[in-house]
């Protein structure tokens, strides 16, 4: 009993089914998820793949600073700091000139790409477990569960970030925790403080990503079909709710970075002898006339980090929005 | 394929084909929002056995996909309240059953076929991951044999090459193809009921109908209960055995099929039929039904369809009508009942 002998006009050939695909240029027709799409997308994007390819340098600096430089991070190897060369400028030998202990400033740029994108990323990672979990409770079961985490957020949310962070961090200045550990600045305790300011605005988008993607009828349908509510959230919900959190996860990394700096800057950040760009800016701050190149360096890398995180960012955004092919 | 995919209820009971499936009871359902109290559905009363097509016809707003959301146990609550009344599933009162026995009869037992297929349908999932999931949340199938289940079943709704398009995402499918993927899905566990939402209101006229026939072969090959929810008496016609009408969320007719067409017994059902556009009164005006459905947060007094209706009198303004038993199997709430089916002699 087939019903093709009525001359179905749904079974026509495979390739009149698919218009969506056919927009995005046509080849491939048979598998074309959003995320396939997504993809294609972004594979052509040449924003996309200078974004990618700066972050996958700094990504390698990070995790192998010994690659990229002779001498290890305090200098002890093949150029010891030799207080004579302090403040030197660059040479042939040494690119980015030396410190004022007379130290390679290049290889201090490389092992200062450590901290700052561990902190960025692992700030980043941490707020969008936060996000995923509270944003999906709350939006998804609502009522006073909602209402409870929805204002916790907003708590969080009215205190200016670096400002909270900044009193955050001269607070736990020394205090102990249970008697055990005595806290002290560093990449840890940075950690914490971004994290605790910065985790609302993920929660915020995820919360109204999941209302939207609640009331959806593939929701409903699969409620009906005997799906649990566990079932719904993990896999109805937040595989069509992710998005804007993964596209403004990769947007803040570049922030938090910038964050970083500032508070090392500020001196409540890293601390000496802890090596991050921050930290670099901030001890050249005095010497700015005298040796712009302190400045300089760091500052390139930094710039030129929290930029590729944020056009990385756009280009995710961008490929993942339909509307703005 | 030797995977048992049904622990249904043994073949002895399953012989016992007469036995009632769903018996909704005096269902009262009600939506509480800030200014009003809504009642979407006001005592709601009906029986399905299986083998059986009941439909259920209103026109938007009388509270027919929200009793089928009641009976679903899917209703938006807060605000959708059911407030009074039972809903049995072979005797058992589901609406006092613990939630966890109410999702493993949901899908399995009773299933249910949406309107609109592509919002119905996970974007993000092949539909051969999608009807597979039926399997692995009620059996606890691996990925693997359900994607063979998945083929098998695209297959048996008629899709033709079930095997290759089990990879497929649900905008890559056609209107008529994508309800096929639904109604696959709805019957993939060989459910004893299935409640269809106005199955075909999204799809066009030539694709209704297959729809149409598909779902009522299936029926036909599985015996199952059909719940066909729609405001289109033409689709009604050609399938179902029995017709309940409603109107501002009661039954204000119950006939056997053949008996609504060939005469009415309610001034709406009456309307309504008078509605249909018919090729032998070509170029006259197509009669309307006066007004709008009544408000659901202020129904009126005594019959609710007075306001409309050509034959109201005084009493109909006070007095709500019985639900009175025009013949075996047949009922009307209509005061005059009697005079509306004489008219039609």
């Amino acid at each position: 009993m087939s019903d093709r002998d009525i001359g179905d006009p749904d079974s026509a050939t495979p390739g009149a089914t698919s218009t969506a695909t056919a927009q995005v240029g046509g080849f491939g027709g048979r598998q074309a998820s959003l995320t396939a799409d997504a993809w294609r997308e972004l594979r052509r994007n040449p924003l996309f793949i200078f974004a990618s390819a700066v972050i996958v340098l700094m990504l390698a600096i990070a995790i192998f600073p010994g690659l990229f430089s002779g001498v290890d991070a305090t200098n002890k190897r093949e150029f010891p700091c030799l207080l004579s060369n302090t403040v030197g400028t660059p040479t042939a030998d040494h690119w980015f000139g030396f410190d004022l202990q007379g130290c390679d400033y290049y290889s201090r740029v490389i092992y200062g790409a450590r901290p700052s994108i561990t902190i960025g990323v692992v700030v980043v990672g941490l707020s969008v477990l936060i996000a995923l979990l509270f944003g999906t409770l709350s939006g998804f079961y609502g009522g006073f569960l909602d209402t409870l985490l929805s204002r916790v957020t907003d708590v969080f949310f009215g205190i200016p970030f670096i400002l909270g962070a900044i009193v955050f961090l001269s607070a736990i200045q020394g205090v102990e925790v249970l008697g055990l550990i005595t806290l002290e600045r560093g990449v840890t305790t940075v950690i914490i403080a971004l994290t605790i300011f910065g985790w609302t605005t993920l929660t915020r988008l995820m919360r109204s990503s999941v209302l939207s993607a609640r009331d959806m009828d593939y929701v409903q349908a699969a409620r009906a079909l005997g799906a649990s509510n566990r079932r719904l959230m993990i896999r109805h919900i937040l595989p069509n709710a992710i998005t804007p959190v993964v596209v403004y996860g990769t947007v803040s990394v570049g922030l938090i970075i910038a964050a970083e700096a500032a508070l090392s800057f500020l001196g409540v950040g890293l601390q000496t002898p802890a090596i991050s760009w921050g930290l670099m800016i901030s001890e050249s701050q005095n010497r700015i006339q005298s040796a712009p190149h302190l400045l300089l360096f760091p500052g390139l890398f930094l710039s030129v980090t929290v930029l590729a995180f944020l056009m990385l960012g756009d280009a995710v955004r961008d490929a993942f929005d339909p509307k703005l092919r | 394929m030797a995977i048992d995919i049904s622990d249904r209820p043994l073949p002895a009971d399953r012989e016992d084909s007469s036995r009632l499936l769903l018996e909704v009871d005096n269902l009262h359902v009600e939506f509480r929002t800030r200014d009003a109290v809504v009642k979407a559905v006001n005592g709601l009363t009906y029986s399905l056995s299986s083998g059986e097509t009941l439909a259920i016809l209103g026109e938007s707003g009388s509270g027919k996909s929200v009793s089928a959301q009641a009976v679903m146990g899917i209703l938006d609550s807060p605000p959708g309240f059911v407030t009074n009344g039972t809903i049995r599933y072979r005797g058992e009162n589901m609406l006092t059953m613990p939630e966890d026995q109410r999702r493993k009869i949901r899908g399995r037992r009773i299933a249910m076929i949406f309107q609109d297929a592509l919002s119905s349908l996970n974007p993000v999932f092949t539909v051969g991951d999608q009807i597979g999931e039926m399997f692995r949340v009620h059996l606890g199938m691996s990925k693997k044999d359900s994607r063979v289940k998945a083929a098998e079943l695209l297959d048996r709704v008629r899709i033709p090459s079930a095997k290759d398009r089990v990879k497929d995402y649900p905008h890559q499918f056609s209107g008529g193809m994508r309800q096929r993927v639904m109604i696959a899905m709805a019957l993939s566990l060989d459910p004893e009921i299935v409640i269809a939402d106005e199955p075909t209101t999204a799809l066009d006229v030539t694709v209704q109908a297959q729809i149409m026939k598909l779902l009522s072969d299936l029926q036909q090959e599985m015996s199952m209960g059909l719940i066909l929810i729609t405001h289109d008496l033409g689709v009604v016609a050609d399938v179902a055995d029995r017709i309940e009408v409603m109107y501002a969320g009661r039954v204000v007719e119950e006939a056997d099929v053949g008996d609504i067409y060939a005469r009415p017994a309610h001034p709406y059902t009456e309307a309504l039929l008078k509605s249909i556009p018919r090729v032998d009164m070509k170029g006259q005006a197509l009669s309307t039904i006066p007004g709008t459905p009544p408000n659901l947060a202020r129904i009126p007094a005594g019959c609710a369809f007075h306001p409309r209706c050509h034959r109201a009198q005084a009493i109909c303004a006070t007095d709500e009508p019985e639900f009175a038993q025009v013949a075996l199997g047949r009922r009307s709430r209509c005061h005059f009942w009697p005079e509306v089916l004489d008219d039609q002699r």
